[in-house]
């Protein structure tokens, strides 16, 4: 039996699961899709928010101030890579400039810290590219980027090098009280529990009803984004929102960590929490919102495109409660969920002690992971002395971003398993880069095949039924292919 | 040591310029290969039609890659494989990584940067919808069959009518997959017309002109796509789109030059060809580097990038010789009906040459002249049949009519009759 059952490897479940990787308890995490990082936290906008935003006194201002203070620290151990590169809230008329100083007022009530209200000049000498009609700014600091899914990635990672168990292709179709506390169903397996986390995402309504709670409805939000080339990534320094309006918080224009440039996204309601597609018209409304930020935003740069959802609910606040004993539901953690995650975890923590969980501290956790090998952020030496090592690192396989074979076993080789491209894509980069995948697919997909002694015929995209081949080809009689 | 020369891709373009400077007699000529066996993309092409113009004969790709690399095994050429160049510089470094020497600087006389082209993606044509597997650049399902021996899918929409699209149509009906259709933006179509014959036409493809895809379906495999026809600006027609059940959806939707390293080295670019600025020698606007090949601009016959790759050679070879020229340059410019023109620069001097020019149309055209102007006045004009986007259009022009004009700046027109 475990402590505790964590139903979602989100970046919520994730890093709670870290955080309670830390006691002495036996914890898992149930995921339906067979990679962690699969939802809202593979698709949104990897922003560390300051926290100006969120409305004060709600769980979201003060768990998002508290989480973007932890993520340093969380980088320093887990180096997934954090650039605390700062962000503005652009206004280009006097309105904005009244909504500004109101964002200012609440982030000072929100004890944000390094906020500032700035004049054109200083915008301009420090984002050039912005439009040259901006009026004035509200800087922060403190926010920064980091990737959403290398963030948890690592988390989870962390968590299952100190014990944690990852139970991934296992969609939960029930939940049952039981004595000691919960059952929970899956098509072939059953898990008992003392302690249930719905930390599910899209579907932690689904999950709660199936636990006779049925007060909470989430209404996802689709977002829609686009990727540029890395050529043109240095046009922003920062991350640009523009001034919200009607509850929008504007399309953004922000450097990613790998040095792409990103703008998005929109904000549509959608009844399927499956509709990841992303639309004509949507796509438009982001590009041409964006050049009001960046006019010089050169669309033929554009890599690639995609969607993600925020699982939203009509109510303002996050809801983290436990709302019946041993089942501690997280509902409605939209933005700015990412950055609040590692003080969400701390939160639930204190729930779990409140609810009596005798929490005993774990003498030998291991607090830091070890990093993904980057060639791009060696020196030549460097370089030198893995090749002599490794002679997979002088095997270049991405030819866009120069990622060798030894980067792409570096990531099959570790404690959470890796069994599609696009797992090995969100770890190692192959396939993100211009020609996205065009040149290096069949080969990433020959090193799967070989490390993992997978058929070729079985190797997906992604999850289940995501076959990129379909059939051998006709072999020539008495031949061989 | 210092190579005379380095050429970066063992493509047909890089393995045709050491040859032809072999043949000439330069010494230390170094080929870079980041494949584990020379020939580029032709080692994929096993389809015929390749060598008509250069060897009079119908080859298959493999075949004509054979002819140069049988020559290379006379010559006195070195070849390094599985070797990526990770850089160039202007001062003719070239950085490269391998696993037999992991990371080395070489440096050379004179470089020719041969690195081919690589395929417009999903992304960079915005086409809307999910992100299921089943979404291939043709490149990559051609792959897939001739190298791999791996069919990627059984119902087959194709989205551009490319000369790799339209091969591809053929092979995969060849290799018992449904082939649904050729869906192409424009009202013509960009490959060769003998593709559209022999890929199209004998195996009763369809090939639909002015239709696009509005969206692609489907969340984990390709369900379908929705197509559309579009009007004379391209935009979807309402009230015509279609829904086509397929697994498998290839693009065929453009080549891009890969030019990374002459973009990191700091080489000027042509927006149009988006390849580099070069004289007529094949120089880039750093001295001593060259580029040929579809590094430069996408051709449409591999006999005319060999053909240009030993132009870049003796380039290359008279700047051994020479160094630096300091004559002045005149522009070549596209003007009315043409999009690019290469070389974008003439060098200005006493010569009996003449010069092949290339370029391409921006429509389909019957019955034209292409001509050429200075200051306005006409210099030379050559009559087409027929002309097209998807085939170059070439002409010699007369060195001594430029030298004539002295002019800064000489103007490509097409004019119908």
């Amino acid at each position: 039996m475990y402590d505790v059952s964590i139903i979602g490897a989100g970046v919520v479940g994730c890093a709670i699961a870290r955080e309670l990787a830390k006691y002495d308890i036996k914890v898992c995490v149930v995921e339906k899709d067979g990679d962690v990082s699969n939802g809202t936290s593979k698709a949104n906008s990897g922003i560390v928010h300051g926290g100006y935003d969120s409305a004060p006194n709600t769980l979201k201002a003060k768990l998002c101030v508290k989480g973007n203070e932890m993520f340093k620290q969380l980088d320093n151990e887990l180096k997934f890579g954090f650039k605390k590169c700062g962000s503005y809230v652009l206004g280009f008329d006097e309105n904005d400039h009244k909504e500004i100083l109101k964002l200012y007022e609440k982030g000072t009530e929100n004890k944000v810290r390094n906020i500032s209200v700035v004049e054109k000049e200083f915008i301009l000498a420090n984002e050039p590219n912005v439009n040259p009609d901006v009026h004035s700014a509200l800087f922060c600091g403190s926010a920064g980027i980091i990737s959403p899914f290398e963030f948890t990635i690592a988390l989870a990672e962390n968590a299952a090098d100190n014990g944690v168990e990852f139970i991934l292709e296992t969609p939960v179709t029930g939940i049952e009280k039981t004595e000691e506390g919960y059952k929970i169903k899956s098509n072939d397996k059953e898990i008992l529990t003392k302690y249930v986390i719905n930390s599910a995402g899209l579907f932690s309504d689904k999950i709660a009803k199936m636990a006779g709670m049925n007060n909470f409805e989430i209404t996802p939000r689709k977002g829609e984004y686009l990727l540029f080339d890395k050529e043109i990534g240095s046009m922003a320094k920062s991350v640009l929102f523009q001034t919200p309006k009607e509850g929008s918080k504007g399309i953004l224009v922000t450097p990613t960590i790998h040095g792409n440039l990103m703008v998005g996204p929109n904000a549509t309601y959608v009844d399927d929490k499956e509709d990841l597609d992303t639309t004509k018209s949507g796509l438009a409304e982001v590009g041409e919102n964006a050049k009001k930020t960046m006019p010089e935003l050169d669309m033929s740069k554009i890599i690639t495109q995609y969607a993600g959802l925020r699982s939203s609910m009509e109510s303002y606040d996050f809801i983290i409660e436990e709302t019946e004993k041993g089942f501690v539901n997280l509902i409605g953690i939209d933005s700015p969920g990412l950055t609040s995650s590692p003080a969400i975890a701390l939160y639930v923590k204190d729930i779990l002690l409140d609810s009596g969980m005798e929490l005993k501290e774990k003498v030998n956790f291991i607090s830091h992971r070890t990093p993904y090998i980057r060639m791009d952020r060696m020196s030549n030496e460097e370089i030198n002395e893995l090749i002599e090592q490794d002679k997979s690192f002088g095997k270049i396989v991405c030819r866009c971003e120069s990622i060798s074979e030894g980067e792409i076993l570096d990531v099959l080789r570790r404690s959470i398993p890796v069994n599609s491209v696009d797992g090995i894509k969100r770890r190692a980069r192959v396939t993100s880069g211009r020609c996205q995948g065009g040149f290096c697919t069949p080969r990433v997909m020959e090193i799967m095949s070989r490390e993992l002694k997978m058929d070729m015929l079985d190797i997906n995209k992604g999850n289940k039924g995501s076959y990129i081949l379909a059939d051998k080809t006709k072999t020539p009689k008495g031949g061989k292919m | 040591m210092t190579y005379d020369l380095i050429v970066v891709g063992g493509g047909p373009a890089g393995l045709a310029a050491a040859l032809k400077a072999s043949e000439e007699g330069l010494e230390n000529i170094l080929i870079i290969e980041r494949d584990y066996m020379l020939g580029g993309i032709l080692n994929q092409c096993i389809h015929n039609g390749f060598g008509l113009h250069k060897f009079k004969e119908e080859l298959t790709g493999p075949e004509y890659s054979q002819k140069y690399i049988e020559k290379l095994k006379d010559s006195s050429i070195e070849v390094i494989t599985e070797t990526m160049v990770m850089k160039v510089t202007e001062d003719r470094e070239v950085h490269v990584l391998n696993e037999k020497d992991g990371f080395r600087v070489l440096k050379a006389k004179s470089i020719i940067l041969a690195m081919g082209c690589r395929e417009r993606t999903r992304g960079a044509i915005n086409i809307a919808g999910g992100r299921p597997a089943g979404v291939f650049t043709a490149g990559t399902a051609q792959r897939f069959i001739n190298l791999e021996g791996y069919l990627p899918g059984k119902e087959v929409v194709i989205l551009g009518s490319g000369d790799i699209g339209l091969i591809m149509a053929r092979r995969m009906t060849l290799e018992g997959a449904k082939v649904k259709g050729v869906f192409e933006l424009m009202p013509y179509s960009n490959g060769l017309t003998r593709n559209i014959v022999q890929c199209l036409e004998d195996y009763d493809i369809p090939l639909k002109l002015s239709h696009t895809i509005l969206s692609v379906h489907g969340k984990e495999r390709l369900e379908g796509v929705t197509v559309a026809k579009v009007d004379e600006n391209l935009k979807p027609i309402e009230g015509t789109q279609e829904y086509i059940k397929c697994d498998t959806l290839l693009l065929s939707v453009g080549l891009i030059p890969e030019n990374e390293l002459s973009n990191v080295c700091g080489i000027e670019m042509d927006r149009r060809t988006k390849g580099p600025i070069v004289t007529e020698s094949r120089e880039t606007t750093k001295s001593g580097i060259f580029a040929c090949g579809n590094v430069l601009h996408v051709h449409d016959l591999v006999d005319y990038v060999s053909e240009e790759a030993e132009i870049a050679a003796k380039g290359a070879m008279e700047y051994i010789k020479n160094g630096k020229s300091e004559s002045g340059y005149t522009l070549t410019k596209a003007g009315q009906g043409i999009t690019y023109v290469v070389p974008q620069k003439i060098k200005k001097c006493e010569s009996e040459d003449k010069i092949k020019m290339y370029m391409r149309v921006d429509k389909v055209y019957s019955d034209a002249k292409i001509k050429v102007y200075s200051n306005g006045n006409e210099i030379f004009s050559k009559s087409f049949e027929r002309l097209m986007p998807g085939e170059m259009a070439s002409l010699n022009l007369n060195m001594k009519n430029i030298q004539e004009c002295d002019t800064e700046e000489i103007v490509f027109e097409v004019e119908v009759l």
